[in-house]
């Protein structure tokens, strides 16, 4: 008796359960196909006629004719150039500088060595905004405006990104290196050789971690590219969606094809990307 | 100067970190408090002059400054609560053992890597007086529901911003969650059932009290993110109308950027860096009670 009641309990538990995950399901997904799917249709009057309507989501007529507006109307691929570009190579020089100074602090013992990893902490709660207008004045007076460098020179070393090398490093036995140092290895083979294949799992997340802060960035280049040559995906969607008359199937071609990489990318590294959003929480 | 060759090997990994950190963060830092008692332009010929308090004074007398900073503590005070609970709810949800889980845990978490220039632009398109969303009320109010053309309404814009914002950013969060939810010991809830308690108790008892470092991460990092608010509003609506979604950052960017003039934004950056600190050190204070408690 009580057993059955339990099992009632349990299936209308799970019932509950399978409706409110597709009810979010809906939610998080249907802005993303009413994207993929206006971007297929190649007809704006039939566009604009069925918006508003579940329609909207199956277009009666499959055509990539927006695709090829998109580089027709603008230098697209120049664009996703910028942006992989101005993005790796960001996150690959993020990735060397941020472990050495992390490791610099972890292993070694000097004078202020406490100082610094109190630094790199309150560094940490600098958000970019309070030091854009500054940055802005300073390189502008380098003379670096409209340049790849200025959207990636200033964005390699990051205090959040040090600390979770940090944290890492600090934990190793300290028998790991003594026995690389008496087998005559130089210190940068033991970072090289030792450390970093071992961080393997820390380096995934802080890549994901650049990269989406980096594809995604927004008020930096709006402020320091001016033409089209070096400007990232982000600003020049919005110089596109600014245009008028808007056409919806274009920009929507031009947010898929920014968005769509990125989500495949996110489907197949799915477990990389997870821990990644988990380690953010370790502040 | 005598260093000897650990510690000059010390030197060669730190120092290329700690010049671009000093180039790029520290320097700038402490130039914005120097620049906010200046009249600082972008680009001037005229010489630059120490002006004292006057960007400060000027900045509490502006109307749109304390109007953004105003909707900046809406946003957060409407955004946060509502996205903390929804997030924690959809990581009880997907941390349940029931079939199929792991691709509802994918699709929420989708918007989170979409850039935020492309999640305003979709919702641009729906908020359309004639899109989607007017057509959804009209119909689950069986036709009660009068257009709205939600972003460019004193009213509406800037809701229709934070839904946006929610769905742009609880699959985030849900992660954060989830990772928690997962290192409540089982045991804790068996012994809770064998107690005879019920869901809802182990829910209020056991689930929130372990969580509850998690919570407050998530909860100030939102209220952070809320007071950096600025993609979604400068494509979507760049402040208005009249203001109603003007934002601290989008301010800063007008009055740096647009009207170049660096001295006075800032000043707005000096008292935006306060805020955001005054949040931290708060967080800091709660956590360090739970450490000592």
């Amino acid at each position: 008796m009580a057993n059955r009641s339990y099992k009632k309990m349990k299936i209308i538990d799970s019932a509950v359960s399978y409706m409110l995950l597709i009810l979010l399901f809906a939610f998080f997904l249907f802005p993303l196909i009413y994207m993929i799917s206006t971007s297929l249709n190649p007809n704006e009057t039939d566009i604009l006629k069925k918006m508003a309507s579940a329609e909207a989501f199956v277009p009666s007529q499959i055509s990539l004719d927006n695709y090829f507006d998109v580089f027709d109307r603008m230098p697209f691929s120049r664009f996703m150039f910028n942006s992989i570009l101005i993005v790796s190579t960001t996150v690959i020089c993020g990735l060397f500088i941020n472990s050495m100074l992390a490791f610099g602090l972890a292993r070694f013992n000097f004078k202020g060595r406490n100082f610094l990893v109190a630094l790199i902490v309150a560094l940490m709660i600098i958000p970019f905004e309070a030091v854009a207008i500054p940055l802005l004045w300073i390189t502008n007076s380098f003379g670096w405006l409209d340049t790849y460098h200025i959207q990636i020179i200033p964005f390699i070393a990051n205090p959040f990104y040090i600390f979770l090398f940090y944290q890492f490093f600090i934990q190793f036995p300290k028998a790991l290196e003594e026995a690389a140092l008496i087998d005559g290895a130089g210190w940068f083979k033991i970072y090289w050789k030792v450390a970093l294949p071992l961080s393997k799992p820390i380096m995934a997340s802080v890549a994901i971690l650049h990269f989406l802060m980096q594809w995604g960035f927004y008020l930096w280049p709006l402020m320091v590219t001016r033409g089209p040559d070096y400007r990232p995906l982000p600003v020049s969607m919005n110089v596109f969606f600014g245009q008028y008359p808007r056409n919806w199937g274009d920009i929507m071609a031009f947010a898929s094809m920014m968005t769509i990489p990125v989500l495949l990318l996110f489907v197949f590294l799915q477990r990389q990307f997870i821990n990644s959003a988990k380690t953010s929480g370790v502040k | 100067m005598l260093l000897n060759r650990k510690h000059r090997a010390a030197l060669l990994f730190i120092l290329p970190g700690i010049i671009m950190l000093t180039i790029f963060i520290i320097f700038p830092f402490f130039m914005s408090f120097g620049l906010s008692f200046t009249n600082q332009r972008l680009i001037s010929k005229l010489p630059t002059k120490f002006i004292g308090f006057e960007n400060y004074e000027r900045l509490f007398g502006d109307k749109v400054f304390i109007q953004s900073l105003l909707n900046n503590f809406l946003f957060a005070v409407i955004v946060v609560p509502i996205q903390t609970s929804l997030a924690l709810g959809m990581a009880m949800l997907v941390n349940k053992k029931i079939k199929g889980v792991k691709i509802f845990r994918t699709v929420y978490f989708m918007p989170t890597v979409t850039t935020m220039a492309v999640v305003a632009v979709i919702w641009s398109f729906l908020y359309n007086p004639e899109g989607l969303i007017n057509n959804f009320f009209h119909t689950i109010s069986f036709g009660n529901w009068t257009t709205v053309d939600f972003l460019n309404d004193p009213l509406w814009a800037f809701p229709s911003i934070m839904l946006l914002s929610i769905w742009q950013g609880a699959g985030f969060q849900m992660l954060i969650f989830l990772a928690g939810l997962q290192e409540i010991p089982y045991s804790l809830y068996e012994a809770a059932t064998i107690d005879g308690a019920g869901s809802w108790k182990k829910f209020t008892n056991i689930t929130l009290p372990q969580l509850k470092n998690t919570t407050s991460f998530v909860l100030i990092s939102t209220t952070i993110l809320a007071l950096r608010l600025f993609d979604q509003v400068q494509i979507m609506t760049n402040g208005g109308p009249r203001n109603a979604t003007m934002t601290v950052i989008l301010h800063l960017y007008n009055s740096g950027f647009q009207k170049q003039k660096v001295g006075y934004a800032s000043a707005m950056t000096v008292v935006f860096f306060l805020i955001v600190l005054g949040i931290s050190i708060f967080q800091r204070m709660i956590l360090k009670e739970e450490r000592e408690a």
